[in-house]
């Protein structure tokens, strides 16, 4: 191991070389040698931080109590995520650093894959151990074959290291398993995607249409608090959902849809803005391409025709319509963020796209704004080597409207085939547990045996975590630094995040084992800086902030350099689409050879005695990310499973009676889950939150909580334009014991 | 001067949000809470209505957990906070049975704990840990005497209802309908 002789030497030698070749450089301060000791001991009275338990990433401020220990997190009033009010699961990530089932030093598989027989390691031993396999597969299969499947802060690091290292197939399950068909249907028709945190401008509209998005349930921070200050101001709400969601309950509208016919409404909603001249004419005339052909299309998608596929009647469909048209331009026909439901979803994301140019949404108030956010520049590092192959290759002539990496697809493309040009031999997974994230678990285990190294990097022990050769514990957000959160927002804004404490246990942030692994494998000329304060200071100096100021502020934000939140009365706008315009007709799905204008195709439906599985979010949980935590599992402790009282009393279902759900392809939930009979859930479906019943036995307090959604959807209906994967294709019946174990012959 | 609560149940999503907060403020043990959230569910698929409350210690004017203490340990101070003395309290659960809002728990060290309205919070003129963080904005805290505090405000402007009013506790926890 390196001695502490050894280590500054190294240091050193790397700042001198990049010093020499790049001038800006030079202004590294050498003050940070001082100052680093004193980051962390300074004395904060409160540390500044970003929540990581979700993808919001809301900004605040991390108090301890007068013992010196972590106590409690509150919302930076600054932060345009969160306003200053944390949503339950920020405010409870103080348990995430408390959690005793937490991954305390490396570990090294001693067994097959699946059983979880490990050893601890020394993170010497661990990071050689990784370093030496990743180089013997790269020397034996290329360096391509190694794929990075990340939903962490910690990927950013992670990322420069693969690509460092010869490979850029770098996935995260949140665009092919969620946000993906949405983000394709948007810069098809506006040439731009809706991003994330998303740019619908809720608290000033009018009218709010949701498309089976529960709001409120999904506890995304902002969005929340624009809808509620929505209602403050009279917005009308207009839901369409199967279930009687939280949100339904505040619509003005709530239509009852039957599942998977989202699209035949949407069509009827944009024949009846067309056909009774409710649409924004003057937008629609300036800014659109192909209305024409999009009035032929729909001439016979009438709301009598959506009735007998939607089971919404036409009177409904034409007053909500109405409503909407009334609202124009300050309505959202809100895009949703999971929307992975049936394979058809890029088209059905791009009859929302359409039915928002209609009502001329897109660039006005109380519609969709326009984000910014800041350039940050990065690290000054040598040129990524070029790369031969790429998880494309594996996908000939499929997914070219991709614009991210299918976090399945590298999965797929795992599973040895001669007709893949790309098979992943290594798996290196941060912050992600994929046998709940990827449907159709069977596969993704195949793909997971077929890998030769698997590097497993998170907080929490997993179910992926059991399948791991190398197991290495990341430090919590409250532990660590990480990059400099940067999203688009009405205003440019950017926040930090400092440890609060030093790691517990033996866990290190991912940044440091980023920069290790590349010490070990001959990359650490991509991680050149001395510290990660000096190269976050850097950063921040380049857009006119430092390290000490964002130590006292935690969030910065700048002006807009384009003033306009909305566009200019009459103002002339190029898109980003092939014509210019927003295309109600596109020209990249029409060369692609899809559909140009979406179609309704009906989707199957459940046998009988099965009932379609929908799931969705609580607002006390992030996918099976928090299950375990102690101060979250005082609100949710498990999920149940929905079930109108007419089903109940045709299986004689009683609330609180455990059943287990077997799906179509006769897989049975691992667990029994509690029935829930209520009249909040249609007849044809039942309902779970998502993220349980998980089968990790080192989750003490998740472990056997709850059925699995994941397990039981095995039926996937892929998107053929993006690659998405549709899990609302699944059905389940009630069965009253556990499925029999296979007898080991 | 006299503290109160609005809670706008046409804003709360039910997150709990307030739960969370009050634990880890009052570092109240796991597996107990000062707060709550209710889920009422009225009429049949689709015609329904949904009503949702986060509930908490009335802070009754007329509270009978302080008449049936013993001890005298259950008390109000100034503001119409009802509070417990930990150290008076000898847990012999009266004042649990006499709440018809069921608000009060037994601390497992024996105690009575309940809410408070956060004073250690509102002595430094901050808010409730609970209104603090609510997401929706749907708790409403201050002094009913004052005509300019939010929690006048919203019950001025508003239709509101009270808990169980037939007890006669006078509960100082409005709920906008």
């Amino acid at each position: 191991m390196a001695n502490r002789r050894e280590f500054i030497k190294i240091a050193g030698l790397g700042l001198g070389g990049l010093a020499l070749s790049n001038p800006a450089m030079r202004a590294l301060t050498n003050t940070f040698l001082e100052q680093d000791s004193n980051l962390l001991t300074g004395g904060l009275a409160r540390t500044p931080t970003y929540c990581e338990i979700c993808f919001w990433k809301c900004a605040g401020w991390v108090s301890k109590d007068s013992d010196g220990k972590i106590w409690k997190i509150t919302g930076n009033d600054e932060d345009q995520h969160s306003n200053g009010r944390f949503c339950p699961r920020g405010t409870g990530g103080v348990g995430m650093y408390y959690d005793e089932d937490r991954l305390k030093t490396p570990l090294i598989r001693t067994e097959e894959r699946g059983k979880q027989v490990f050893r601890e390691a020394s993170w010497d031993e661990a990071l050689d151990y990784i370093a030496d396999k990743m180089k013997s597969i790269g020397e034996e299969y290329g360096r391509e074959c190694t794929a990075l499947l990340t939903h962490g802060s910690g990927g950013k690091y992670l990322g420069t290291l693969l690509k460092a290292y010869g490979s850029n197939s770098i996935a995260a399950p949140s665009y092919a398993q969620c946000r993906g068909p949405r983000e394709v249907a948007f810069h098809m028709t506006f040439g731009e995607g809706v991003q994330s945190p998303e740019r619908t401008d809720i608290r000033d509209t009018s009218c709010l249409v949701l498309i089976g998005s529960h709001i409120g349930e999904n506890m995304h921070n902002g969005q929340v608090q624009e809808l509620s200050d929505a209602i403050d101001k009279g917005a009308s709400v207009i839901t369409v959902d199967p279930r009687y969601s939280t949100v339904a309950s505040k619509s003005k509208y709530w239509l009852p849809i039957k599942p998977a016919t989202d699209l035949a409404l949407l069509l009827a909603w944009i024949h009846v803005l067309i056909y009774e001249g409710w649409y924004d004419k003057e937008y629609v005339e300036k800014y659109t391409y192909g209305f024409e052909y999009l009035k032929t299309h729909v001439k016979n998608m009438t709301p009598e025709w959506a009735y007998g596929i939607t089971t919404i009647e036409p009177d409904i469909i034409r007053r909500s319509a109405r409503e909407m048209a009334e609202a124009s331009p300050s309505v959202i026909v809100h895009p949703g963020r999971h929307v992975t439901w049936y394979g058809d979803d890029t088209q059905r994301e791009r009859a929302i796209a359409i039915l928002n140019a209609l009502l001329g949404s897109w660039g006005r108030r109380g519609g969709f704004y326009m984000p910014e956010s800041v350039e940050i520049p990065d690290w000054p590092h040598p040129p990524y080597p070029e790369i031969k192959r790429s998880w494309k290759d594996a996908f000939p002539d499929q997914f070219n409207l991709a614009y991210e990496t299918l976090a399945s697809g590298i999965c797929d493309a795992t599973i040895p085939t001669i007709s893949k040009a790309c098979n992943f031999k290594t798996w290196i997974v941060n912050g992600t547990n994929l046998l709940k994230t990827i449907p159709d678990q069977s596969k993704v285990i195949e793909a997971i045996n077929a890998l030769e190294l698997l590097v497993v990097i998170d907080t929490m022990p997993m179910e992926i975590t059991g399948w791991a050769d190398v197991v290495l514990p990341e430090c919590t957000y409250l532990e660590r630094y990480d990059s400099i959160r940067n999203s688009p927002h009405r205003k440019p804004a950017i926040a930090i995040r400092m440890p609060a404490s030093e790691p517990l246990y033996d866990s290190k942030p991912a940044y440091w084992i980023a920069k290790e692994l590349s010490k070990k494998l001959g990359l650490e000329d991509y991680f050149s800086w001395g510290s990660i304060e000096e190269m976050l200071d850097w950063q921040l100096k380049q857009v006119g902030s430092s390290l000490e100021e964002m130590k006292r502020i935690g969030v910065k934000t700048f002006d807009r350099s384009y003033p306009d939140l909305y566009f200019r009365d009459g103002e002339n706008i190029e898109f980003f689409t092939n014509t210019g315009k927003i295309e109600l007709y596109s020209t990249a799905l029409a060369s692609e050879g899809f559909d140009p204008m979406p179609v309704y195709t009906p989707h199957p439906e459940p046998p009988e005695g099965f009932y379609r599985l929908i799931y969705g979010r609580a607002p006390s949980h992030t996918f099976s990310r928090t299950s375990n935590n102690v101060n979250l599992l005082d609100i949710m402790e498990e999920n149940v499973v929905w079930v109108n009282p007419r089903i109940a009393s045709l299986w004689l279902l009683k609330n609180g009676q455990e059943v287990y759900l077997e799906n179509q392809d006769g897989i049975r939930s691992t667990f029994p889950v509690k029935v829930r009979v209520t009249e909040r859930i249609r007849w044809d479906s039942v309902y779970i939150v998502h993220g349980f019943g998980h089968d990790n036995k080192k989750l003490s307090r998740a472990y056997g909580k709850g059925a699995s959604d994941a397990e039981l959807i095995t039926n996937v209906m892929m998107d053929p334009i993006m690659g998405g994967t549709g899990m609302r294709g699944n059905f389940v019946t009630f069965k009253f014991e556990p499925a029999k174990k296979e007898v080991a012959s | 001067m006299r503290y109160a609560m609005a809670v706008d149940t046409k804003k709360c999503v039910g997150c709990s949000d307030c739960v969370v907060a009050c634990q880890i403020e009052n570092n109240v043990p796991h597996g107990y809470a000062r707060e709550w959230v209710v889920e009422l569910v009225d009429g049949s698929y689709p015609n329904l209505e949904l009503e949702i409350r986060s509930e908490r210690c009335n802070h009754c004017e007329n509270a009978p957990c302080v008449r049936c203490c013993p001890t005298g340990a259950s008390h109000i101070v100034e503001g119409g906070i009802v509070l417990v003395e930990h150290n008076k309290c000898i847990g012999c659960g009266a004042c649990i049975a006499s709440c018809p809002y069921d608000a009060r728990y037994s601390h497992p060290k024996g105690y009575v704990d309940k809410c408070t309205f956060c004073e250690h919070r509102i002595k430094d003129g901050e808010s409730p840990a609970c209104v603090a963080v609510c997401p929706t904005k749907c708790l409403y805290f201050g002094d009913l005497d004052d005509p300019r505090s939010d929690v006048s405000r919203v019950i001025k402007n508003r239709k509101y209802k009270t808990l169980i009013p037939e007890a006669g506790t006078r509960p100082q926890i409005f709920f906008l309908t």
